[in-house]
């Protein structure tokens, strides 16, 4: 009856039509055992079965709004009943108004009570056949849900598994550490700790919890320390975050990657120094914090930052909030822009 | 093959890496070898460039990532490069190159050595392949979005989108923009094979067009057809050519 193609909700049809002249034969044969005129019998099971129909599509209705429980299931019952006692009625109207033959009426008029008897009884079974169905689809939608949620977040998992790795990453500062403990031991050790840091920071969150602001940035403040030592003079960063805004939550390792992306385009696009922006403010609703990176608009690639760093970032949001709006990029001249929204709950 | 160590005469040593101390590292290890002498240190290919074509080394190190052209695309610049040996963190895409075209690569960090190995190895002898041969396997992830090209002095990086076609030219290819065209060692399979093939469509064995570009297709006489350009060049098309643009553009 709920069926969700045309075909399907066709074959629907002609199940119900089968099955109500079934029993629209059984009962006009078992009028005739009773001595019932073979014409009277059949008008009588035609309406008997007519009003039974709309009975139990009413009650499947009911059943699929408000859910019986253990506690409101006196009400299905009394409602079951309130429905045949009207159905019933309706039905001896009608067949008062259809068939004007004194001994019939009679008959009528004998069996109302038992014809009272037989819908509630069927209510009662159509109302648990339909809640039994209904419980048992839904418990097949949410199971075929939470298979997909776990098959997103497994790959979203993976996906932050390999961001932080970071091996390119790693492996230059690895380098870069080997220099400096020929040169300047003492930098080499300073530098072994700022990396330490960092990873045990990157490893010891969870993919999806919240940390403040002030948290994130001072893990963001580890991996810049590092990377320049890796550029030397030619990295300059600039992070200024409001008060307001230290202490709203954003999910971990969100900026990192960001940051990262805007430091891989604006080293590899341009020569010489080049600046890295970070501001952080809140509104009533966001935490906004906007990254700026240099670019150079006559060789620069087509997308730049349509890299994994921020298509990962993009998804991993709109899996956190559901929205794709909260992520967006803007060019001009010579900057590039990286937005990131995080609503506030 | 002899080793450096018994070369006699000098070597003139470049150091092309953009991070300072990944260039202090190869430069302590190099104190170790006295007959190597360090000419140039240079943080990105045009200096690399430059710094070849003034002191002609015998051999360069020379890092992958780097600011506005990679280090493949610093040696495509290159007529006569020396010989190459890569220090690079990671780059899965380039081992193949290495193997085809370096004579050794130095995964970072590495040590004194594995260093002095690479030194030791393939030995005084250029290198056996010429850079243009650098197999279409060793096209970096840039190489699909932008070519590298030297005009006189002059470095440019083209974004494909600025390439309106490639046209053979002998043992070059004539890349043509707005602004002129450039020419390049390279071959057209070269192009054609990195270059997106959505993209850039090989409508005759000489001309390699960008779609981007086209405005018509126009009949000549005898089944042969000429493409037209939004500048107004024509370009021919072969029979196969012909068949190739018309499944790529569904008509």
């Amino acid at each position: 009856m709920i069926e969700k193609n045309t075909s399907g909700k066709f074959n629907g049809l002609i199940f119900i039509a089968a099955w109500l002249a079934l029993w629209t034969c059984i009962q006009t044969w078992l009028l005739v055992q009773y001595g019932i005129p073979l014409r009277f019998a059949v008008i009588d099971a035609v309406v008997t079965q007519c009003c039974l129909m709309i009975d139990a599509y009413a009650e499947i209705m009911m059943v699929r709004f408000f859910r019986p429980t253990k506690k409101n299931s006196l009400y299905f019952l009394i409602a079951g009943a309130v429905l045949s006692l009207l159905f019933v009625n309706v039905l001896n109207t009608l067949l008062n108004f259809l068939i004007q033959d004194i001994r019939y009426l009679q008959m009528l008029k004998d069996t109302l009570l038992l014809r009272f008897v037989f819908l509630w009884l069927m209510m009662g079974f159509i109302g648990t056949a339909g809640w039994l169905w209904l419980y048992w689809k839904e418990q097949n939608e949410e199971k075929s849900q939470r298979q997909a949620a776990e098959k997103l977040l497994r790959e979203a998992e993976l996906s932050s598994l390999r961001e932080q790795l970071q091996p390119h990453f790693l492996f230059n500062s690895l380098n870069s550490i080997s220099s400096l403990v020929g040169t300047q031991p003492e930098q080499a050790r300073k530098m072994v700790e700022q990396l330490s840091d960092f990873l045990r920071g990157t490893i010891k969150k969870e993919s999806n919890q919240f940390v403040s602001l002030r948290e994130e940035l001072h893990h963001l403040q580890l991996y810049l320390d590092i990377e320049k030592i890796r550029f030397g003079h030619r990295l300059i960063t600039n992070v200024e975050a409001e008060a307001t805004a230290q202490e709203m939550k954003l999910p971990s390792l969100l900026l990192q990657p960001v940051l990262e992306n805007a430091i891989k385009f604006g080293l590899y696009d341009n020569l010489g120094e080049v600046a890295i922006m970070m501001t952080a403010r809140g509104d009533q609703n966001n935490l906004i914090v906007e990254i700026k990176n240099p670019f150079d608009p006559a060789s620069a690639l087509p997308k730049p930052g349509t890299g994994f760093g921020l298509s990962s970032i993009q998804r991993r949001l709109s899996l956190l909030f559901y929205r794709n709006d909260l992520l967006t990029t803007q060019q001009n001249e010579n900057t590039f822009t990286t937005t990131i929204k995080i609503p506030q709950r | 093959m002899r080793p450096f160590l018994k070369f006699n005469k000098r070597m003139n040593v470049v150091i092309i890496d953009d991070e300072p101390l990944a260039r202090g590292i190869v430069k302590e290890y190099l104190s170790g070898f006295p007959q190597a002498k360090l000419v140039a240190e240079c943080s990105d290919g045009f200096e690399g460039v430059k710094a070849i074509a003034q002191h002609q080394p015998d051999l360069i190190f020379l890092d992958i990532q780097m600011p506005k052209i990679n280090g493949f695309e610093m040696l495509e610049l290159i007529d006569n490069p020396p010989s190459v040996i890569f220090t690079t963190a990671f780059d899965e895409y380039a081992i193949k190159a290495f193997e085809a075209y370096a004579i050794d690569y130095l995964l970072k960090p590495f040590s004194k050595e594995r260093f002095d190995k690479a030194m030791n190895k393939g030995f005084g002898q250029k290198n056996v392949q010429l850079p243009e041969k650098l197999s279409e396997e060793a096209a970096s992830p840039e190489s699909q979005n932008r070519v590298v090209v030297k005009k006189g002095q002059n470095i440019v990086v083209l974004p494909v989108q600025r390439i309106h076609y490639f046209e053979a030219f002998d043992d070059y290819v004539k890349i043509h923009t707005t602004e002129g065209f450039y020419l390049k060692k390279k071959t057209m399979s070269y192009f054609q094979k990195t270059l997106e093939a959505s993209q850039f469509v090989r409508v005759h064995r000489s001309y390699l067009l960008n779609l981007q570009e086209l405005t018509r297709i126009e009949p000549m006489e005898k089944d042969n057809h000429v493409v037209l350009l939004k500048n107004g060049t024509r370009i021919p098309l072969s029979q196969s050519g012909y068949t190739k643009l018309r499944s790529v553009l569904g008509i």
